[in-house]
């Protein structure tokens, strides 16, 4: 059975003659212990793939099952991590993990938490910022609280959503690197949302492009074959990795490309010519 | 975390920023851009402040001769020379009895106001031997179940000031309790914000003065059998219903526009319903509720006058109706005396609501 299932899922926005399909006829099955990566253009109808899957929104028709329970609402059991990291700007690091330990394990000891939200915030490396605000933080290190909070709820799914497209270059390579050492630690299974297609085969076992909304729908997928731990400068050089690479970008741009010639419509010029101001 | 209080955190926390521009002057650390800071933050405001007592004093001298001329004119048509020449001595000699009675300059106000303090003294010191007075016949009278003796001799302005803020703080706490939690209800609940909105829209703009009307009418009825001053009571009422708006609007604004990521957090963390509101949404809403309760504060402030002259509660606003009526040589002075002062204090009210809101709101703002 699989984990998660998207069977026919549509969203629609809005209702009558205002209705945008976003997402249409998305099946998508994630297997246990999978790291899956969906790449696509912004504005391709990413974040409402999440939303979908996470329990934010519901489906217009189609189902999303779960351990093969439609989803129904948010639940602990899928933590997601933010495109924006959404910390509380008035909870310290501290703050923001232990509300979710909190709520994920009602009813322990005051000094449980803390131990639980110190081991997590130990875990993105962040134990010297414990006491700080958000806002004192860096991008990088606001985007590892986020993911602290996020695995401090021992979810059996982590669902991330461009975690890491506002980062620099150095700082994404560094998270990615993390993210994967806590994945691989207990193979949990995660989705990855990102628009960077070398992110996607550096992480994922899989690949699956999404073609650009309005009604956008999932393309045929990529199989990663590299072992792991993989190395960057390595992968570089495997051919596998090119090849595979050059397809998905390939496949991307030529829906791209498609999208742009729909858009060209010819536009029909008004027949003008200028006025003669000489003198006959 | 304990921080230490510094004199300039406190004045930074309380948009006094000059303050510590006047440290640094008297401790010789002032380099090239302190000086510019402290040309701008002290210098200019002096100057402007001077610029502003000088045209008062030219403007009242104006008046002042234009009055003088006036009589001088009506005593010569109605009853000679003789009569406009005795009118231009007396208004010469100083004598208070045929004094111009104008906008008085800044040195009378100046002089008005050092009476008042004068005023307070005497008054205090006749309260302080009253009270050594009766300490004796005042025990032996609670011993047998009767009332004290009080004191019931005249207010001092001092006194007045402090009626007046008591009036005040009793008036933005009955708004802060009704507005707040008000808020915050039809902030969360549309069904609600349907239901309340033509309330708010249509007794917003209701002048203080109805207010008063209608408060006395319901406060009048409901303590009918009191024999006790209904005054402050109806009068801290009418100040907390005319002022609660401004908090009510603005709470319920920030309470339906927490930003949506945080909500989004709030049903991914699966908070529940409490700890939704005390967490997120309060939080985030904090900056705004407080904006409203600034204004609320200075509103309370500015109606006050006015609903204590109606009520005749005692505080400023009836200082300056009984200095008016009363019509005293120096009765103008006075008023502006009293104008000033509800001025200083309403600006240090605003500073403390600011000082209270950077220290509990995670957003600091910048006095204005």
């Amino acid at each position: 059975m699989a984990y998660l299932e998207l069977k026919n899922v549509c969203k629609t926005y809005e209702t009558g003659p205002d209705a945008t399909e976003v997402l249409s006829n998305i099946n998508l099955t994630i297997e246990e212990g999978e790291f899956v990566a969906i790449v696509g253009f912004t504005g391709s109808g990413k974040t409402t793939l999440v939303n979908l899957i996470n329990g934010l929104l519901e489906p217009t028709s189609g189902e999303v099952l779960f351990k093969g329970q439609p989803v129904s609402g948010t639940s602990h059991e899928r933590g997601v991590i933010f495109q924006n990291y959404s910390l509380l700007p008035w909870l310290t690091v501290e703050q923001n993990v232990l509300m979710a330990v909190k709520e994920a394990f009602p009813k322990r000891e005051k000094a449980v938490y803390k131990r639980k939200a110190a081991y997590y915030i130990d875990m993105v490396g962040l134990t010297p910022a414990i006491n700080k605000l958000p806002k004192e933080l860096s991008g990088g290190m606001r985007q590892r609280v986020a993911v602290a909070r996020a695995l401090s709820m021992k979810p059996d799914m982590i669902i991330m959503d461009e975690p890491l497209g506002a980062l620099d270059a150095l700082t994404r390579g560094n998270l990615q690197d993390q993210i994967l050492n806590i994945w691989g630690k207990d193979k949990r299974t995660a989705l990855l949302i990102t628009n960077d297609v070398d992110e996607g085969i550096y992480m994922a076992d899989r690949i699956i492009p999404l073609r650009p909304g309005p009604n956008a729908t999932l393309g045929p997928e990529f199989k990663i074959d590299l072992d792991r731990p993989r190395d960057k400068t390595e992968m570089n050089d495997s051919e596998s990795f090119k090849k595979t690479r050059n397809a998905i970008i390939e496949y991307l741009m030529d829906i791209g490309d498609a999208r742009k010639a729909e858009a060209k419509a010819p536009i029909e010029l008004p027949d003008l010519a200028p006025k003669s101001f000489v003198a006959v | 975390m304990k921080a230490s209080l510094t004199l300039g955190k406190v004045s930074k926390l309380m948009g006094l920023g000059f303050i510590s521009t006047f440290k640094s002057l008297f401790k010789g650390e002032l380099d090239k851009k302190d000086l510019q800071n402290f040309l701008r933050k002290v210098i200019v405001p002096l100057a402007s402040i001077l610029l502003f007592i000088g045209i008062w004093h030219l403007g009242s001298k104006v008046l002042y001769n234009i009055e003088a001329d006036f009589r001088i004119a009506k005593a010569l048509n109605e009853q000679g020379q003789a009569a406009a020449d005795a009118t231009a001595a007396c208004i010469a000699s100083g004598d208070s009895t045929c004094q111009p009675n104008t906008l008085p300059s800044p040195s009378q106000v100046w002089e008005s106001f050092q009476s008042l303090l004068r005023d307070h003294n005497i008054i205090s010191a006749d309260k302080a031997a009253f009270k050594e007075k009766t300490a004796a016949l005042n025990e032996t009278r609670t011993a047998q179940g009767l009332d004290p003796i009080v004191y019931t001799g005249r207010p001092s302005f001092v006194d007045q000031i402090f009626r007046s803020l008591k009036t005040v703080f009793a008036g933005f706490l009955l708004a802060l309790f009704i507005a707040v939690p008000l808020g915050i209800f039809i902030g969360l609940s549309p069904t609600l914000k349907s239901s309340f909105n033509w309330f708010i829209q249509i007794f917003k703009p209701v002048s203080p003065v109805v207010w008063y009307l209608l408060v006395f009418m319901i406060v009048k009825t409901v303590l009918i059998d009191s024999s006790e001053d209904s005054s402050f009571t109806i009068s801290f009422i009418s100040v907390g219903l005319c002022s609660m708006w401004a908090t009510l609007v603005n709470t319920a604004m920030g309470v339906s526009t927490v930003d949506k990521d945080y909500i989004n957090v709030a049903k991914v963390l699966k908070l529940g319903t409490f700890q939704k509101i005390f967490k997120v949404v309060l939080p985030s809403s904090l900056p705004l509720i407080f904006t409203g309760l600034k204004i609320t504060l200075s509103v309370a402030w500015m109606v006050l006058i006015a609903i204590e002259l109606l009520a005749q509660s005692p505080g400023l606003g009836l200082f300056v109706w009984e200095e008016f009526q009363n019509g005293a040589n120096d009765s103008n002075a006075k008023i502006i005396v009293a104008m000033f002062v509800i001025g200083i204090i309403g600006f240090l009210l605003d500073r403390l609501m600011l000082s209270i809101q950077n220290a509990v709101s995670f957003e600091k703002t910048d006095a204005v």
